[in-house]
C-alpha cells in the first residue's frame, strides 16, 4: 500500500494499488463509451441530424412531396418570413403571452410554494392538489376549458354573478379574449410544476438563517427578501428560464381551443402554430425550416440573455 | 444536493405566527386556492356522468358540479366505442412505456458516464449535452417529419418512440444526481472487485431511485401528453395516441360533451394514478436532483 489518497476519510475504503488503477483506466474508458453509446447515437440521429437538416432546408425550396427538384434559394425563405406580417404577428402573440405568463405564473408558484411550506395539518394534501392539474395532459385540459369558456359555460355564469351580468365575453371566439383564455389554462395547468421546484428550493434554505433573522427582529417581509429570495435564487432563475422556453413553444392550446388553430383572425397564432401551418399543412419544408431556425435563434438569445442578466444582477 | 436525509425545514417564521387567527386565515386561503385548482376537474368528472345536452345546460347552477341527472357509465361506453378507446389507449401505453423505460436506461447510463467515469472528451460531451437541452423539439419537427417520410416510417410506432428516448435534459438530471452520491460507496464496491458495470447496477442505480422516479414521471408527463408530433406523423387511428384520438369527437357534430368528458377522464386517470403512487419519490427527486439551474 503506497500512495494514500488524501481525500479519503472513510476508514473502510482503501485506495487500490497503483498498478491496478493504471490498468483499470483503459477498460474504464471503454465502459464509459459503452454507457454513452446508446443515448449518444439516438441524440445524434434525432436531434443533431434534424437540426443540421433544418438549417440546410432553410436555404432551399424543399417540399414534403413535390415533382420539382430541390434547389438552393439563398436567403429567400428568411426574407419571405421577415417581410411577412403573419410571421411578426405570431411572434408578437408569443411575446404578449410570455410577458404576462412568465412573471405572473412564477410569482403565483412562489406564493403557493411558500404557503405549502408552512407548518400546518394537511399541507401534503394541498401540495398534491396544486400539482394535480400538471398531470392533466394539455389536450384534456384544453378540452375541459373549452367547455368552461363556452359563452353559456361555467366561467361566464360565475362572472355574471360577480359583475351583475356586465361581463360575459365569448372567450374563444373573441380576438381580445381568446389569448387571455389560453393564458388562464396554461397557468392553471403549469403552475404546480414550478411550485414543486421552488418548494424543494425553500426546504434547502438553512433554518439557522431564519433563526438569526428573527433574533435580529427582522419582519416577515424582510426575512423573505433577505433570506428566502437569495436562498432560492438559482432555482428561481431555472424556473424563469424554463417557463420562458415553454412559453415560446406554445402550440397545443392555440391549436386546440379556438375554432380554427391560431384563431380567431390569427389572434392566438404563435410561432409554432405558424411553423406547423407553413412547414406541415402547406408542406413548404424549406420555409418551415427557416421559421424553425429563426425560432431557435430567438430562444437561444433569450436564454443566454436571461442567464447573463440574472446572474450578474445577483452577484451583488 | 447537500444532505440526503434532512430534518423538517419549514420556515421558522411560521411558528412565530402560529396564533389561531393566522391559522384560520391560512386555511381559508388554502381552501379557496384548492377550489380554484380543482373545480375544472370536479366539473369534468361530474359532466362525464351526465346526458350530453345537460352538460352545458347545467352550467349556471351548482348542479354543474353534481352528476345530475345521472346516466351511469353510458358516456364511458359511448366514448370507448366511438373513439376506439382500447386501441388508442394501448397505443399510448406502448409509446409512453417504451419512451420512459428505455429512456431511463440509456439516459442514466449516459449521465453516469459523465458524472463518474474517467475518459477523454468528457467535458466536450457534457457541453454538447447542455447545448442540446436548449433546442426545442418543435424546431426539429419539420426535418424529422421529412426524415420519417423518407424511410417510410409515417404511421408507425417507432417514429413516435425513437426520437424521444434519449433526452439531454434527463441525461443532465441524472448527471447532477450522480454527482451528489458520495464517492466512497462506489470505491468500497470497487475494492471488493466490482467492475464499473457492476458498481453501477448494484450500488449507484439503487441509490438513485429518486432520480429515476423524477425522470420517469417527467418522461411520462411529456410523452403521454404529446400532441404536435403524433398529429403530424399519424393519419389513421391504428397507431394514434390518446391526445390526438380526442379529435374524433370534434369532427362529428353534434358535440357530445358527456362522451368527451368521459374520454378526458380516461385519458387523465393513468397519469394521476402514477403521480399519486410516486409523488413521494418525485418530490424528493426534484429536491435532490439537478433541477437547480
Amino acid at each position: 500500500m503506497t500512495a494514500v489518497d488524501s481525500t479519503q476519510t472513510n476508514a473502510t475504503t482503501e485506495p487500490p494499488p497503483e498498478s491496478k488503477r493504471g490498468g483499470a483506466d483503459r477498460s474504464e474508458t471503454r465502459v464509459a463509451w459503452l454507457f454513452i453509446l446508446p443515448a449518444g447515437v439516438l441524440l445524434i440521429l434525432f436531434i443533431v441530424v434534424p437540426f443540421i437538416l433544418a438549417i440546410v432546408f432553410s436555404f432551399t425550396n424543399q417540399r414534403l412531396i413535390s415533382p420539382l427538384a430541390t434547389r438552393f434559394v439563398g436567403l429567400e425563405n428568411y426574407v419571405d418570413q421577415l417581410t411577412d406580417g403573419l410571421f411578426w404577428k405570431s411572434l408578437w402573440n408569443n411575446a404578449r403571452f410570455s410577458l404576462f405568463v412568465v412573471p405572473v405564473q412564477t410569482a403565483i408558484a412562489l406564493m403557493l410554494a411558500v404557503l405549502v411550506n408552512q407548518k400546518f395539518r394537511g399541507r401534503t394534501a394541498f401540495r398534491t392538489v396544486f400539482f394535480t392539474p400538471v398531470t392533466v395532459v394539455m389536450a384534456a385540459a384544453a378540452t375541459i376549458w373549452i367547455l368552461l369558456f363556452n359563452p353559456n359555460g361555467l366561467i361566464n355564469a360565475g362572472l355574471e354573478i360577480i359583475t351583475f351580468g356586465n361581463f360575459s365575453p365569448d372567450w374563444l371566439n373573441s380576438t381580445i379574449w381568446a389569448m387571455p383564455a389560453i393564458i388562464i389554462v396554461s397557468m392553471w395547468q403549469g403552475v404546480g410544476f414550478q411550485m414543486i421546484i421552488l418548494l424543494a428550493a425553500l426546504q434547502d434554505v438553512p433554518t439557522e438563517l431564519y433563526e438569526a433573522a428573527s433574533i435580529d427582529g427582522a419582519s416577515t417581509w424582510a426575512q423573505f427578501r433577505n433570506v428566502t429570495l437569495p436562498g432560492i435564487r438559482n432555482q428561481l432563475i431555472f424556473v424563469l428560464t424554463v417557463t420562458t422556453i415553454l412559453a415560446m413553444r406554445l402550440f397545443d392550446q392555440p391549436t386546440l381551443m379556438p375554432r380554427t388553430p391560431g384563431g380567431p383572425l390569427d389572434s392566438t397564432r404563435t410561432a409554432m402554430v405558424h411553423m406547423v401551418d407553413v412547414g406541415f399543412s402547406r408542406q413548404a419544408i424549406g420555409r418551415g425550416s427557416a421559421i424553425a431556425v429563426i425560432f431557435f435563434a430567438i430562444v437561444l438569445t433569450l436564454t443566454l440573455f436571461q442567464r447573463r442578466f440574472l446572474r450578474e444582477e445577483g452577484e451583488v | 444536493m447537500t444532505a440526503k436525509t434532512k430534518p423538517d425545514r419549514s420556515n421558522v417564521s411560521s411558528s412565530v405566527r402560529s396564533s389561531p387567527v393566522w391559522r384560520w386565515i391560512l386555511y381559508a386561503v388554502m381552501i379557496v386556492l384548492a377550489v380554484l385548482f380543482l373545480f375544472p376537474l370536479v366539473y369534468m368528472v361530474s359532466s362525464s356522468f351526465k346526458p350530453d345536452d345537460q352538460v352545458l345546460a347545467n352550467s349556471d347552477s351548482f348542479e354543474a358540479f353534481l352528476p345530475i341527472p345521472f346516466v351511469g357509465l353510458e358516456n364511458y361506453v359511448d366514448a370507448i366505442e366511438r373513439a376506439q378507446l382500447p386501441r388508442v389507449f394501448m397505443n399510448s401505453v406502448i409509446i409512453s412505456g417504451c419512451i420512459v423505460s428505455l429512456g431511463l436506461i440509456v439516459n442514466s447510463l449516459f449521465g453516469y458516464a459523465l458524472a463518474r467515469l474517467r475518459f477523454k472528451g468528457k467535458k466536450v460531451i457534457l457541453a454538447i449535452v447542455i447545448a442540446l437541452i436548449i433546442i426545442p423539439f418543435e424546431a426539429l419537427a419539420v426535418p424529422l417529419l421529412f426524415m420519417g417520410a423518407e424511410v417510410g416510417w409515417l404511421d408507425t410506432y417507432q417514429i413516435q418512440i425513437l426520437p424521444f428516448i434519449a433526452n439531454p435534459l434527463f441525461i443532465f438530471l441524472f448527471y447532477t444526481f450522480f454527482l451528489g452520491i458520495p464517492k466512497s460507496l462506489e470505491e468500497a464496491a470497487r475494492i471488493d472487485g466490482a467492475g464499473p458495470v457492476r458498481v453501477f447496477t448494484r450500488v449507484v442505480a439503487p441509490l438513485a431511485k429518486p432520480a429515476y422516479a423524477t425522470v420517469a414521471i417527467l418522461g411520462f408527463l411529456f410523452s403521454w401528453g404529446q400532441f404536435l408530433w403524433p398529429s403530424m406523423v399519424t393519419r389513421g387511428i391504428d397507431v394514434r395516441p390518446l391526445p390526438v384520438g380526442i379529435g374524433v369527437f370534434q369532427n362529428t357534430p353534434p358535440v357530445a360533451w358527456g362522451d368527451i368528458m368521459a374520454y378526458t377522464v380516461l385519458m387523465t386517470l393513468p397519469l394521476l394514478i402514477v403521480f399519486l403512487i410516486f409523488q413521494r419519490q418525485f418530490v424528493q427527486g426534484v429536491a435532490s436532483s439537478g433541477v437547480k439551474g
